[in-house]
């Protein structure tokens, strides 16, 4: 029979301290961690303003073709800090487990936990683990919250977008929300679609690196690509047009949404983001992300406008265009 | 009503099929048309196919929007 | 993606929008009947590229939208059942019935699950016999023919524990209805696509031949639709009242011969009560004598309360073509997509969610 989690694992007693010894620290040890004080304490060796930020992950099914929920975990919080401009540094990481899960089944988020860590350059500098009860929570749940410094002279924010502005997205639209969808009782079908979870700190670096005339940067993650520029185009008091033949779908995902009957543009994505960009920098920005292994499919979709504050439309192919809004409920396959 | 997409029959089992669309594949039910060919293309609604697609109408139709678009 | 690209190609589009221009001259009025054809016209933006002298006008072609309150509220009784798992297309989870929705009995601890097809439904009844799995369903004759087939499956599996809510409604009886209410004057109709597809183009013989209106079947992509519209034109610059088929890689004159066999083996024609028209006469689907162990209705007392409609919606007239959304006082003030007071905002194909979601179809 196979190694359980118990509730004793989580009592911070003997079997608590022996998880941590054979399976967090040989993992994710280093030397914030490894003292394992009730705080971390760091330094920082750079300067600059800090950036901070927290994330909770309760995907199911906790494994997905391109991932798990402890790679997510750590690229959903790397990448928040990343759309500041910040460089993350450090890293915290709490599991609620469910009483039952698998030992083996732990283990082996933990190791994506240290691969997309190691990946991201960041380390795990403190963390917590809990159990409860069979059926208080889905198998597994991780909270991470990440801190980073951000460079002098950067300040990109969501309400920086301007008029003029072009709009770059890092690659294909909708693959995370898909490959999920993808192994739901129900609505399975077979492809060879994986989650493109990513970190895309090292993408932002080399961003910055070929221009400072980065206003906006925003991860679509949950509600995809319209709940995003619209959070945008209310925050920065602008409108936003896109040219709705210039955004890369892939082709699994449109037939996954043709069957579906879901738009693209509304399914999360956990490895993608939006750039707004000053108009004469666009190109250069937009070959080097083409450089990046996160950006090779990069493209420009579109501009900021000073029409229809608050707005975003999409032009159709055809000469018509559209309002695109943010997402309204649960995206909910139909027939109609 | 009735979202029902255009797929592509790659095997048959029975009343069963595996049909493919953009590069995903799914298995559904051929019970409504039970005439169709590995090949062809059917209408795909809630997981069973409910027409088969006349490929000929539909080049007859792209052939008239042709010539639509050609005549001055 | 093969038979869908082909027929969004702009540069076609546009010299057939300009065919239009040319060949319109009258004053003429269409509406389309089907929900997947407002969401196209709205997608693409098709309004804006037809001139002035088409109006157009969106029907009851939502079988959400038309569900009325009252079996919407069986559906909900029927979910807090114990023991009973309700299982429904994702259209139908957040419609508000006169008290509560689906969503909200899940919310409650109720067993309610989406499913994709009736197929998943019949899965759910052989993974749980102990408890009774009913299906919602929704749908005009391109999904009835399907509920059949698994009432069907269900019959040959001896599922004793799976039932169907059947809410099922016709298309050419509620089209003569909207005629017959005489609230809208039509040119011509945007027949529906799929439904076609099963039932084929005679059905809407005698709109055209009682009622001297032009009729083309549809497909949804936009030039599908534009030819649809200008076949309409054509027809009716020439007077000339038929029915014609736009749509012919998808559909037939006479339908699929075997989808009709077997809707017509499981079903069979009764009333069916529509919102914002009230019950209308042999519009709508009940199972047959011979397969009442899977209706739901005849088989589970429920007690659903009496019904209530919600004060100040018009989804009524907005399904009879007589309103638009935009002369609800409730659009977009008390009435959004987050908070939907009535279905024609919450269901996808719902004209109110389509202004919502695409702008008047003006561009703004």
């Amino acid at each position: 029979m196979e190694d359980k989690i118990l509730l004793a694992h989580g009592s911070g007693g003997k079997l608590s301290h022996e998880l941590i010894q054979k399976n967090f620290i040989p993992a994710l040890g280093n030397p914030a961690l490894d003292r394992l004080d009730d705080s971390a304490v760091l330094e920082l060796e750079r300067t600059g303003r800090l950036a901070f930020t927290t994330d909770s992950y309760v995907v199911s099914p906790i494994f997905f073709p391109g991932g798990d929920i402890g790679r997510l975990a750590v690229c959903g919080t790397v990448n928040d800090l990343s759309m500041s401009g910040a460089v993350p540094h450090y890293l915290s990481l709490s599991l609620i487990i469910e009483e039952g899960l698998l030992v083996s089944e732990l283990e082996k988020v933990v190791d994506s936990v240290r691969q997309a860590a190691d990946e991201a350059g960041v380390k795990i500098a403190t963390g917590d683990t809990k159990v409860v009860n069979q059926g208080d929570a889905d198998r597994l749940f991780i909270n991470t919250s990440g801190v980073g410094i951000i460079p002098e002279g950067i300040d990109i924010s969501g309400s920086n977008a301007k008029p003029g502005d072009r709009i770059i997205v890092s690659g294909t639209l909708g693959d995370h929300g898909i490959a999920i969808m993808s192994q739901r009782e129900g609505l399975s079908f077979s492809t060879t679609l994986k989650s493109d979870c990513a970190p895309l700190n090292h993408l932002v670096v080399d961003m910055l690196d070929e221009s400072h005339l980065i206003n906006c940067l925003r991860d679509p993650t949950r509600g995809g690509l319209a709940t995003t520029l619209n959070e945008i185009a209310g925050q920065s008091g602008v409108g936003i047009e896109l040219e709705e033949n210039t955004i890369p779908v892939r082709d699994e995902v449109r037939g996954a949404c043709e069957l579906l009957g879901l738009d693209p543009l509304y399914i999360a994505n956990e490895g993608k983001l939006i750039a707004m960009v000053e108009e004469n920098a666009a190109e250069s920005i937009l070959n080097r992300m083409r450089k990046n292994r996160y950006g090779k499919k990069a493209a420009i979709i579109g501009r900021v406008c000073s029409e229809h504050p608050g707005r975003v439309v999409v032009k159709t192919a055809f000469g018509s265009s559209r309002i695109l809004d943010m997402l309204s409920g649960e995206l909910l396959p139909r027939i109609c | 009503m009735c979202l029902a997409i255009p797929a592509l029959v790659k095997s048959i089992d029975g009343f069963q099929a595996e049909v493919e669309i953009g590069g995903i594949s799914r298995r559904v039910s051929i019970q409504l048309t039970p005439e169709v060919q590995v090949g062809e293309y059917v209408l795909l609604h809630t997981g069973y196919s409910i027409n088969v697609i006349d490929a000929e109408e539909a080049e007859e139709t792209l052939k008239l929007l042709r010539e639509i678009s050609e005549a001055v | 993606m093969k038979y869908i690209d082909e027929y969004r190609q702009p540069e076609l589009a546009k010299k057939l929008v300009d065919r239009i221009h040319r060949r319109s001259r009258k004053q003429i009025r269409l509406m389309e009947f089907c929900g997947g054809h407002t969401v196209s016209i709205f997608k693409y933006g098709i309004r804006q590229l037809l001139p002035d002298t088409i109006e157009m006008l969106s029907g009851p072609g939502c079988p959400v939208c038309v569900t009325a309150n009252a079996d919407l509220d069986k559906a909900i009784a029927l979910a807090q059942l114990p023991d009973a798992i309700i299982t429904s297309f994702g259209d139908m989870i957040r419609v508000p019935g006169s008290y509560s929705s689906l969503q909200i009995a899940k919310a409650e601890g109720n067993d309610v699950r989406v499913v994709y097809s009736v197929l998943d439904a019949i899965q759910v009844a052989r993974e749980n016999p102990d408890k009774s799995v009913i299906f919602v369903g929704i749908g005009f004759e391109t999904t009835a023919p399907t509920i059949a087939a698994g009432v069907l499956q269900a019959e040959q599996e001896n599922l004793s524990n799976f039932h169907i809510l059947s809410l099922h409604k016709l298309c050419p009886p509620i089209m003569k209805s909207i005629l017959d209410l005489g609230e809208v004057r039509l040119s011509g109709i945007v027949c529906p696509g799929h439904v076609s597809a099963v039932i084929g183009s005679h059905p809407y013989q005698f709109i055209a031949d009682d009622y001297h209106i032009s009729c083309v079947v549809s497909g949804f992509e936009p030039l599908d639709i534009l030819l649809c519209i200008d076949m309409l034109v054509e027809q009716i610059e020439n007077e000339d009242y038929k029915v014609e088929i736009a749509y012919r890689r998808g559909v037939k004159p006479e339908g699929n011969q075997q989808a009709i066999k077997l809707m017509e083996s499981v079903f069979e024609v009764g009333d069916a009560d529509w919102r914002g028209i009230g019950v209308v006469p042999a519009s709508g689907l009940i199972l047959r004598e011979s397969y009442e162990k899977f209706d739901a209705e005849k088989n589970f007392e429920i007690n659903p309360g009496p019904v209530r409609e919600p004060r100040g919606c018009i989804c009524g007239s907005i399904l009879r073509g007589v309103s638009t959304p935009l002369d609800c006082k409730l659009f977009r003030q008390t009435c959004t997509p987050e908070h939907p007071v009535g279905p024609c905002m919450v269901s996808s194909e719902g004209s109110c969610a389509t202004y919502y979601n695409y702008g008047d179809g003006d561009g703004g």
